[in-house]
């Protein structure tokens, strides 16, 4: 009997959910080691540190998924990350690498706070003072990332690190306002701005745990679905990112698609943002943002950008984060463990899509030599 | 006039003491990437290297074993980088932002404990007679020993890259996987070597920080300057003297903005602290290629894995 390393010709389709699901689980045991040896050096007492591991690992996956408050809480951290891993999808998909989700979404959520409390405080119908909000923020979302998408389709510039860039630069512009001219004379020299009109909230359900925020985001998904799979823009986009050769002598602009699939791509974060501002925060502060834009990075790729799945991924990684900040109360374990989980899945996700290149062929006759 | 005069010498010393780890940082990644792997997990290599230099300062008040092991933190995380890049011949833009996630959450981890404690750092050195020279002295030879080590390893890396034997294997490996294998060189073990290393130096940039600047551990503390320093690898064009011009202007840039907080410039400081970003926008603009008209000097090679079944 011999075993073989071979060169698949074609990658299962299996794969593709196979690999991400234990890409996941890996990493989940992975990060158990890390626990491990954290709670080690913390008790000194191996099985004390095992019982503690198990335990924070019991009290992360239970609380987000299988309590009626902690999974309103996953679905409410789910909605900006579906919203910001749709919106990197949507140029991941031509292999723009856009990483200014974080930023996109910043600015998504200034805008809906300027709308609310200055441009449009006269509106009083809520339906329209929410549809002018999302609008606002989607416009600023797009706004911020045409910068880099002038730069990649006039001079080439590099994307990757111009979005990062203009997320610090978003999120010290945020910090000046909130610090500065807009903040809340009522709030106690808190920093955040006052608090948003009550027509400019979505409405919630559930006692408040839950806004239709959610609904728009599956909605999004759904339109964005059709997009890829029976639109002209949906194939065309795919064969710029496959292709850029072959997209060109077929007739595609590329400086048309690469400005639309970066700008497209930060109105919907910024959407989001504007969605998390008159849905959940109802008030603009320093980093009310966990770092969705950089976790929203790991979902749009775990799902392989299929936005159906970008919606499945979104709400575990929302449950992830829940259970992280249950984690940070309970077991004074550091925001910085989801950075980790994180990291390892992408790296899980890596070398697993390596892995499944190959395949193990087992034949049961002897090995014939060939010299 | 004075005062003046004292404020001009004071950033620009200041300018020396930020772009330090900015200089590490972009010659480690000088070495990576001229073999033709792609890093982009410099702020994960700069914070891993942060916190175990810290942790290590610390532990034994030993400033060589806080160098050591900040190096040995970055050279496994280059291990890992080497692994998935040039083993599996994964993409090496996920893998570097794999790398940045990893490190950003490790150091965090690892620094649980060491917030607010204070661990043996690097002291200022006056170098005799150099730092008695009018201006230049107080500017260039009035900094601590890893200042020293920047400058001298600028042209050292200089000649190494240009002038010798393994640099030239490290271009052509960089340059021409296909034309080094024919030569008979290992590319594998090339890329392995100088991922690691590259990624150890990247390392000792963030010790800068922990050990020297701010002379703390802080969760994040580099703040982006990994992703300033890729921008500078670019401005650079993988040249090691341009790299010592840039981290000084974006140094510089840091220090103008501090000081004039300092003085109490009426500008927010939250404006003034988005400089360095706006500037690396600026930067890579103006360095890209259809702006330059010319070819920039990268690596042919980079960021294309090499597998020896695929040989053309």
């Amino acid at each position: 009997m011999r075993i073989k390393i071979e060169k698949r010709l074609t990658v299962p389709k299996y794969s593709s959910i196979l690999v991400p699901v234990l890409s996941v689980a890996l990493a989940l045991f992975l990060m158990g080691i890390i626990l491990l040896v954290f709670f080690y050096g913390r008790l000194g007492n191996l099985s004390l540190a095992f019982r503690e591991t198990f335990e924070a690992y019991k009290e992360m996956l239970t609380w987000p998924f299988a309590n009626k408050y902690g999974i309103f809480s996953t679905l409410m951290r789910m909605v900006p990350l579906a919203f910001v891993g749709l919106g990197l999808s949507f140029a991941y998909r031509m292999k723009i690498w856009n990483i200014g989700g974080e930023g996109q979404l910043y600015m998504g959520a200034l805008a809906a706070t300027w709308g609310a409390l200055y441009l449009f405080k006269d509106v009083t119908s809520p339906v329209l003072m929410i549809i002018l909000i999302s609008i606002l923020g989607a416009a600023a979302g797009g706004i911020w990332a045409l910068i880099p998408a002038l730069m990649k389709a006039f001079a080439k510039t590099d994307e990757i690190v111009v979005t990062l860039m203009l997320n610090y630069v978003a999120i010290f512009w945020v910090d000046y306002l909130v610090y500065g001219p807009w903040k809340d004379p009522k709030g106690y020299g808190f920093p955040g701005t006052a608090p948003f009109p009550d027509q400019a909230r979505l409405a919630t359900l559930f006692k408040g745990e839950f806004h239709v925020g959610f609904f728009i985001a599956v909605a999004l998904a759904i339109v964005l679905y059709y997009v890829y799979k029976r639109t002209r823009w949906g194939m065309n986009s795919k064969i710029v990112g496959d292709n850029a050769q072959a997209a060109r002598y077929s007739g595609i602009s590329i400086i048309k698609y690469t400005i639309i699939a970066l700008v497209v791509s930060g109105a919907i974060a910024g959407l989001g943002g504007a969605v998390q501002m008159m849905g959940i925060q109802h008030r603009l502060q320093h980093g009310f943002s966990p770092g969705y834009g950089y976790t929203a990075i790991i979902v749009a790729w775990l799902a392989k950008l299929n936005p159906i799945a970008i919606l499945l991924v979104a709400f575990l990684f929302g449950g992830l984060l829940v259970g992280n900040d249950q984690l940070q109360m309970f077991y004074k374990l550091p925001m910085a463990l989801i950075s980790v989980f994180q990291g390892l899945v992408l790296f899980s996700l890596l070398g697993g899509e390596a892995i499944a290149k190959y395949r193990l062929r087992v034949s049961r006759e002897e090995a014939v030599t060939n010299e | 006039m004075n005062n003046i005069e004292s404020f001009i010498l004071s950033t620009l010393s200041a300018t020396v003491r930020a772009g330090t780890p900015l200089l590490f940082a972009v010659l480690g990644t000088i070495f990576t990437e001229r073999s033709g792997v792609m890093n982009l997990g410099l702020e994960g290599f700069m914070l891993i290297g942060a916190i175990g230099g810290f942790v290590a300062s610390y532990q034994t008040s030993s400033l060589l074993a806080a160098i050591l092991v900040a190096m040995l933190a970055g050279a496994i995380l280059g291990l890992v980088h080497a692994f998935f890049t040039v083993t599996l011949r994964v993409n090496q833009i996920v893998s570097g932002l794999a790398i940045t996630m990893l490190g950003t959450g490790l150091s965090g981890l690892w620094g649980k404990d060491y917030i607010g404690v204070i661990a043996r750092r690097f002291e200022p050195i006056k170098i005799p007679v150099l730092s008695e020279i009018p201006y230049v002295g107080q500017i260039l030879f009035s900094h601590d020993l890893l200042v020293y080590i920047s400058f001298i390893m600028v042209p050292l890396m200089w000649v190494f890259i240009y002038k010798t034997r393994p640099g030239l294997t490290l271009r052509a490996v960089g340059e021409s996987p296909d034309t080094a294998d024919a030569k008979g060189i290992n590319v594998f073990a090339v890329r392995y070597f100088y991922t690691i290393l590259g990624g150890s130096i990247t390392a000792i940039g963030g010790a800068y920080l922990s050990l020297a600047y701010n002379s703390m551990w802080i969760e994040n503390m580099t703040a982006g300057r990994g992703w300033i320093a890729i921008a500078l690898v670019l401005f650079a064009t993988w040249d090691p003297a341009k790299a010592l011009i840039g981290a000084y202007l974006f140094g510089g840039i840091t220090a103008l903005g501090l000081r004039l907080q300092a003085v109490g410039a009426h500008i927010s400081p939250d404006f003034l602290k988005m400089l360095p970003y706006l500037l690396t926008i600026a930067v890579l603009f103006f360095t890209s290629t259809d702006t330059l008209k010319r070819k920039v000097g990268a690596p042919a090679s980079l960021g294309v894995p090499y597998s020896r079944e695929e040989r053309t």
